[in-house]
């Protein structure tokens, strides 16, 4: 199957690969698999204390489409409120990045990270003030 | 025709009726190859060789049908699919990516120690943790031959499923590496 230029692209040179300190306060981890392919997907964003997300670090095991899709959200995930990022539609990224219909649950895996990690952060947060 | 209408039948069964086989996770598998077998020389093409064209695509499609029905019920994955099908359950549904976190981690480290062993060209790690996959598939079938035949419990039966179609990729690719490494021996 032909992959567009742009995941490729992200195929090639993944940004954000690697971890960040799941230890950390301010770090949120989102963790989800794809039975249908078998791909796992870690997202990890580090967000400062007016809630803006600073960094964003991902690893994923899977098909391009599926290392494509986590290498653009780190990008976008940069900079935006944790509550822009948790309404990042899967439909977005898949245009983004051409995704044929058969690779669409790649994006879905994708928003599905961002959503996973933004509710462990806010579990987090939460954490802290009752402590 | 009497061959007609067997076939005609046959066209209407689901992957056990078509093979005479209960429908239960725990198969017996040389019932499944026999029956298979027979069913495949029974629709060959050279047995309706003077038959009418309704006849002849009947045949194509027994065989068809045959050959898609063995393929999913001798693997043990696929097998416990279609039973969650005949339940009426999707268990492999794309936009179901909620799995288990320990499982999850699990993966990632079973990940991480392929990447690792591949790029130390280490055979002899790919193959303990290949062994550590079959081991694995082999829990997780035992689990969802109880877990459906004995227990009912369709809604356990998925997840331990969906783990199962994980640990296949995760073999398959472990295989791939192993493969790769030896053709560059």
């Amino acid at each position: 199957m032909a992959y567009s230029d742009k995941v490729l692209d992200h195929y090639e040179n993944p940004r954000n690969v690697g971890t960040l300190d799941k230890n950390d306060p301010n770090v949120g981890t989102g963790m989800v698999g794809a039975p249908a392919c078998g791909d796992v997907m870690k997202l990890m964003i580090k967000v400062n204390d007016a809630g803006i997300i600073e960094d964003a670090k991902f690893k994923t095991y899977g098909c391009g489409s599926a290392i494509a899709s986590s290498s653009l959200v780190t990008e976008w995930l940069k900079g935006k409120t944790i509550d822009e990022a948790y309404a990042i539609k899967n439909s977005a990224i898949a245009e983004e990045l051409a995704l044929p219909p058969v690779k669409i649950h790649c994006s879905v895996l994708a928003e599905d990270a961002i959503k996973a990690a933004v509710a462990d952060i806010k579990a987090k947060q939460l954490a802290k003030i009752s402590a | 025709m009497s061959s007609n209408l067997s076939s005609n039948l046959a066209l209407s069964l689901n992957h056990f009726e078509l093979f005479s086989l209960s429908p239960k996770f725990d198969i017996e598998l040389a019932t499944l190859e026999s029956n298979f077998r027979k069913i495949q020389s029974e629709s060959h093409p050279d047995r309706f060789v003077s038959a009418s064209s309704a006849e002849k695509l009947q045949s194509m499609q027994l065989a068809t049908l045959a050959n898609e029905a063995y393929q999913t019920l001798k693997n043990p994955a696929n097998r416990a699919k279609y039973l969650l099908e005949l339940q009426g359950i999707e268990a492999i549904s794309e936009t179901n990516t909620a799995m288990p976190l320990d499982f999850l981690m699990q993966q990632m480290e079973w990940r991480e120690s392929l990447e690792d062993a591949k790029a130390a060209k280490d055979i002899n790690a790919l193959e303990n943790l290949l062994r550590e996959m079959q081991q694995e598939a082999k829990l997780l079938q035992s689990e969802i031959a109880v877990l459906i035949d004995q227990k009912q419990d369709y809604t356990s039966a998925t997840d331990a499923t969906r783990k199962l179609v994980f640990i296949d990729k995760v073999y398959a690719d472990i295989n791939k590496a192993i493969e790769q490494l030896e053709a560059n021996l």
